[in-house]
């Protein structure tokens, strides 16, 4: 089952309604297959081109430019090692070996029972822990091997699932509200206090110059 | 010594009630909010902030009242706040949206009442989860508070507010990557011109584009006025500013300081900042404004945290951000990760930046592993030369955005600040600190 359950395509055509234009909801809505299955199956990029009126390939070719969108499966639980600037200079590229040894996977690669996928992060602006690493976008650090270790651990005996939810859930707080004002709404009452200002700017100007030339 | 600070946009972060909405109205919320729609026409909060002289905070440091008065006239004009945080080593913004949520959403509502937005839209960094759900949080409570919606607040002011995530790409935090990300497509920076965003923005219509720091310091210019403001800092560096301290320093962290009263000795080695280095440790080089800026030496040292006082010496103060590296580092190792990094997140579009900057980390990881070539440095420089004419800084632009001529920046600088370095590590076939 890989396209929108009946409550995730509610969820869709409320995403769908926040936007001027369809086409913005690409990403949302790939969070959103990505929250439903773990990942972004084909079957849910033919659909998210239906929702929001494009082609799959368009989909597909938006996906494909974003590191957090992923086209094959990935483990429950993304780990994902920050070896930039900041890290480096605390023992990043070390704590990622130290990872793989750990996980017995490459960067890059899943375990063989599903839980974990290694990856290697450009900043992810937690340097002030570095060495810093994230599991599903939720921020840890500065770790150790040993406090690694304890992370995996409790991550694989399921200690730690009310702070880290499955990958592909971005957010455990959904948006409440609806649109309030329709843009149309929102254009007419623009230019009726954009007149006013001008008018307001208008009148200041005459009275300056009025006063400039008493 | 640094003065004692006086916080703005970080006042309330240490606060853990904060991201409530309960908790941020009992420190004083949603006044600036208020004030701007209940006594102020917009055309009078777009003075306040020109009179503050508030520089943007993403990293440009192009002042905020003068981008708000490039908008061109349309009955339809968004407001886009970029939280994409991505520059390496600056996180800043990332401490403001899990800290102070409300503090965002209030500063971007009072920046869609001054240029009169259709629509706001916060684009936040798709990796910075913790944020994405504390900011949806506190819409949600700001709408059922009367702060978003339909006549805030009881005036006849009414602006939606769409808070949006990104899936990652550090090319995104480029304005008019954002906006076609935004728009669903791939993170493409717009040619410029014609597409200069506060003319030809989202959707085609004029939009501002605005840092999250850059808002966030509106709910207090608005309550206190822009006078209080321009009383902190000098020069055109008004207010304070979100320094993000990072590297080889004993207390890394956020400090918000005031503009150009401080040095970068100040913030690394001052026992309520930084607190120095390692012990037997000496300074070798920092990192100023993002991996995007020239290093600095420890003879510089005593430059002004400020926005023209950094760009004087030949860097920039850009996103805020320090990287301190001390004498334990390899310099050609550091400058490969950074190339590394610039290789991984171009875009494609230009020739310049998507092959040069391979061509670059293949060259420094070459060096870096031993296998360098004397003849490689000259060949570094060649190709910096051809990214950025001249090797010049600010460097002249031969691609659509400033994502390829920030590549030169770490490589030259550090050939220059460390040739010897470079030599040593070609003449023994492998890094000395290895």
């Amino acid at each position: 089952m890989s396209r929108f359950t009946k409550e995730m395509e509610s969820r869709a055509h409320q995403i769908l309604a926040l936007y001027p234009e369809r086409r913005s909801a690409t990403i949302p809505l790939c969070h959103l297959a990505q929250e439903q299955n773990g990942y972004l199956t084909e079957e849910s990029m033919i659909q998210i081109a239906e929702l929001v009126g494009t082609t799959p390939a368009e989909v597909l070719g938006a996906a494909s430019f974003y590191d957090m969108l992923h086209t094959e499966p990935v483990g429950k639980y993304v780990v994902g090692v920050c070896t930039n600037i900041a890290c480096l200079l605390q023992g990043g590229e070390e704590l990622l070996s130290h990872a793989e040894e750990k996980l017995g996977i490459p960067t890059g690669a899943t375990t063989d029972d599903g839980m974990f996928t290694l990856e290697d992060m450009e900043c992810i602006a937690h340097c002030d822990h570095a060495p810093a690493l994230q599991v599903n976008y939720r921020f840890f650090g500065p770790l150790t091997n040993d406090s690694f270790d304890t992370l995996v651990d409790d991550l694989s005996a399921g200690k730690l699932e009310s702070e880290v939810p499955p990958h592909g859930t971005l957010s455990r707080v959904q948006r409440k509200h609806p649109i309030a004002v329709p843009l149309e709404e929102i254009v007419r009452h623009r230019r009726d206090s954009d007149a006013k200002e001008g008018e307001r700017l208008a009148a200041k100007a005459a009275a300056e110059s009025k006063e400039g030339s008493n | 010594m640094p003065l004692p600070p006086l916080k703005i946009v970080s006042a309330r972060a240490k606060d853990p009630k904060n991201v409530t909405l309960e908790g941020y109205l009992a420190n004083g919320g949603y006044q600036g909010l208020r004030k701007a729609v209940l006594e102020m026409n917009p055309e009078d909060v777009r003075d306040q902030v020109m009179q503050a002289s508030l520089l943007g905070r993403g990293g440009a440091g192009f002042e905020a009242g003068r981008k708000w008065s490039m908008l061109k006239k349309s009955d339809i004009r968004y407001l886009v706040i970029n939280g994409d945080e991505s520059e390496p080593a600056t996180f800043k913004d990332h401490m403001l949206v899990e800290a102070d949520p409300h503090q965002l959403v209030e500063g971007a509502l009072i920046a869609g009442y001054a240029i009169g937005a259709a629509r706001v839209f916060i684009f936040l960094r798709g990796e910075f989860a913790l944020g994405f759900e504390r900011v949806q949080n506190a819409i949600n409570e700001a709408y059922e508070y009367g702060a978003i919606g339909r006549d805030i607040f009881g005036s006849n002011f009414s602006i939606d507010l769409v808070l949006h995530p990104g899936a990652g790409a550090y090319i995104c935090g480029e304005e008019t990557a954002l906006l076609e990300s935004l728009e669903g497509k791939r993170g493409f920076p717009r040619i410029k011109p014609p597409y200069f965003p506060a003319v030809i923005g989202l959707y085609g219509q004029p939009t501002i584009v605005n840092n999250v720091e850059t808002v966030a310091n509106l709910p207090w210019i608005v309550k206190n006025g822009a006078s209080a403001f321009t009383d902190l800092g000098g020069g055109r560096s008004r207010g304070t500013r979100m320094f993000a301290l990072s590297g080889q320093v004993n207390r890394p962290g956020t400090y918000e300081l005031e503009m150009a009263k401080n040095t970068f000795r100040d913030i690394i080695f001052d026992p309520e900042f930084g607190g120095g280095l390692r012990p037997g440790r000496s300074l070798k080089a920092i990192i100023p404004g993002g991996v995007s800026a020239p290093w600095l030496g420890p003879d510089q040292l005593d430059v002004v945290l400020g926005q023209d006082e950094v760009a004087a010496v030949g860097s920039m103060l850009g996103s805020g951000s320090i990287i301190v590296m001390d004498d334990s580092t390899c310099m050609v190792r550091a400058a490969w990760r950074i190339s590394k990094f610039f290789a991984r997140e171009s875009c494609g579009q230009c020739t310049p930046c998507r092959e040069g900057g391979s061509w670059i980390e293949k060259v420094l990881n070459r060096i870096e592993s031993g296998a360098g070539r004397e003849e490689d440095l000259d060949l570094l420089m060649d190709l910096c030369d051809n990214i950025v004419p001249g090797v010049s800084w600010p460097p002249q632009q031969t691609t659509i955005c400033v994502l390829g001529p920030s590549i030169p920046s770490s490589v030259a600088v550090s050939i220059k600040m460390f040739r010897d370095e470079y030599l040593t590590h070609i003449k023994e076939g492998g890094c000395p600190y290895d």
